[in-house]
């Protein structure tokens, strides 16, 4: 190696001091947390459990699996598909206009802040919490379901709408006014346009999220396929909850990936 | 001459485009509204949709109090019940930290499996991808549940299960950013002589590492709310003492523990932000 680079290469700043106090934290943050992790002893019929568990499942029960009425696979899936739709439409309005509250570039510093906290503060409740605050609303269902989707989308939704809108170009409407457009041209041509397929795109993965969380709903009762399903789990039914864990599966896998076709297409025309 | 002028309106179907000319003489179309009809369509299914759920709007109107009365009642907490929670509290946050932590190690050598820039073989790139993919639709709730029955409740299946979630996320989001990774460095290694294991050491990992970590940060930040959740299968954690106290209607019990909850997911979103803004 030619001298000169080997000079500047020590003259690389060494970072050592920093390098060892950060790994120094990290592992002892790491350590200290592995405390939750004491293997206990394996029950004496824990494998027994595992083994019979996995047969079951992928013997899913027949009657479930192919049943056409409220109890067999077809319609749950139906009921699931329906909750995390409407979930989804009513979560994406809702989360307009916290996101705009609590944008940096609409909002005047400091101001955001409350929007901020809000959003958290949803964030935090835990969906199953939500869930039986609905259905002391509604009482247990597929529509206090709907409003636990919904209002647990806002967190996740309202802050990739944040980005969008952070990331708008001023440009543009500079150039919409410099032609004499009034207040609301600007936003028609000038906002709707840049944010437009964003919405559009986190909505449709929220929508794959809110099909996979379906299962949470099932905790309290709130509709969908994970009543039916955790109930089978608890009663040691495992070739019903095999039929509704294909179904579910199989939803899942086909919602995921025309949701990630279709966002490619948004996102790259 | 007066056949020839007719066309234009005879022969065209309902929804025919509507079509323009300019002044130069030249004729356009105006673009298929492929929106309209989309909204139009959405709007259908969403009127199933509220069909098959059974939505309300009176029944939400009539008991929409319940809701407030709800979150009322949370208020003011029964500040003595801290020193009960702190402790799943805590369970929850170590439960999540060492979980993440496992489960992102563990999909690092798997991602480069499942990455089809690395892996040329489809069989190998195929079956790796296949139970990814499974590993990733089966709900944690479905595997905390399992886990329970076979090593019992506690803290351990709930460590699991949140593994096993971490796993599935980031070994998904690194594989697609490996295959979006410049191989020219990886290449320049190879040719001089070192084997494949060494380049990928040297000209991938350095590449990907910032996003390595910064994506099991963000899982870490999700899984203290995911690990709030497992609890109510008997997992560890918080979650076990919310449906408690809620089945017991302690509503103030609750609002503690929630008070508490949201001043640890904010205090680990806000250091995860901060570190991962120093990242990039």
């Amino acid at each position: 190696m030619k001298k000169h680079i080997q000079e500047q290469l020590a003259n690389e700043p060494k970072h050592t001091l920093r390098n060892i106090i950060i790994a120094v934290i990290v592992i002892t943050a790491i350590v200290w947390s592995g405390s939750v992790f004491k293997v206990p002893e394996i029950l004496e019929r824990g494998s027994q459990v595992a083994i019979s568990i996995l047969s079951a499942i992928v013997n899913p029960n027949p009657r479930f699996l192919w049943g056409m009425d409220t109890s067999g696979v077809p319609y749950l899936m139906l009921e699931t598909i329906a909750i995390a739709f409407l979930g989804t439409i009513i979560g994406a309005i809702l989360a307009i206009p916290f996101a705009f509250l609590s944008s940096k570039n609409i909002i005047p510093k400091k101001w955001h802040l409350p929007g901020v906290f809000s959003i958290t503060l949803i964030r935090t409740l835990p969906v199953f919490v939500l869930g039986i605050m609905f259905i002391t609303v509604t009482g247990p269902g597929p529509f206090a379901g709907v409003l636990t989707m919904a209002i647990s989308s806002i967190g996740m939704m309202s802050k990739l709408y944040i980005e969008a809108i952070e990331d708008l170009d001023r440009g543009i409407l500079e150039a919409l006014d410099s032609i004499g457009c009034n207040t609301y041209e600007k936003i028609r041509y000038g906002i709707l346009p840049q944010l437009f397929t964003n919405f559009i795109s986190t909505s449709i993965y929220r929508f794959e999220i809110n099909v996979k969380n379906a299962s949470i709903l099932g905790l309290v009762g709130a509709g969908g396929i994970g009543f039916p399903l955790l109930q089978a789990m608890g009663n040691n039914r495992w070739n019903d909850a095999g039929a509704y864990l294909l179904g579910l599966i199989v939803v899942v896998i086909i919602v995921e990936y025309a949701s990630t076709r279709i966002r490619k297409k948004l996102a790259y025309g | 001459m007066e056949e020839k002028s007719r066309p234009s309106v005879e022969g065209k179907g309902v929804f025919s485009p509507q079509t323009f000319t300019l002044s130069n003489g030249s004729e356009i179309q105006s673009k298929f509204p492929v929106g309209t009809y989309i909204g139009i369509g959405l709007l259908i299914v969403a009127i199933i949709a509220m069909i098959v759920t059974g939505v309300d709007i009176a029944i939400m109107i009539r008991n929409g109090s319940n809701f407030w009365g709800f979150i009322g009642r949370m208020f003011p907490p029964n500040w003595t019940y801290f020193e009960k929670a702190v402790g799943p509290m805590i369970d929850t946050i170590q439960m999540s930290l060492f979980g993440s932590f496992i489960g992102s190690v563990a999909a690092l050598p798997i991602a480069f499996l499942a990455a089809s820039n690395i892996t040329k073989n489809k069989i190998v790139l195929g079956t790796t991808r296949f139970i990814l993919t499974i590993f990733r639709t089966l709900p944690v709730l479905v595997y905390a549940s399992v886990l329970v029955l076979v090593f019992g409740l506690g803290t351990f299946a709930g460590t699991l299960a949140i593994m096993m979630f971490t796993f599935s996320i980031v070994s998904k989001i690194l594989y697609e950013n490996i295959e979006t990774i410049d191989l020219g460095a990886f290449e320049a290694i190879q040719s001089t002589g070192a084997d494949r294991t060494r380049a990928i050491i040297v000209a991938i990992i350095p590449q990907i590492l910032p996003s390595f970590f910064s994506t099991s940060l963000y899982a870490f930040e999700i899984n203290i709310r995911y690990a709030a959740i497992l609890g109510y299968v008997g997992a560890g954690g918080i979650g076990y003492l919310i449906s408690e106290r809620l089945g017991w209607r302690l509503y103030d019990d609750f609002g503690m523990i929630f008070i508490l909850l949201f001043i640890v997911v904010m205090g680990i979103e806000s250091l995860s932000r901060y570190l991962r803004g120093r990242l990039e």
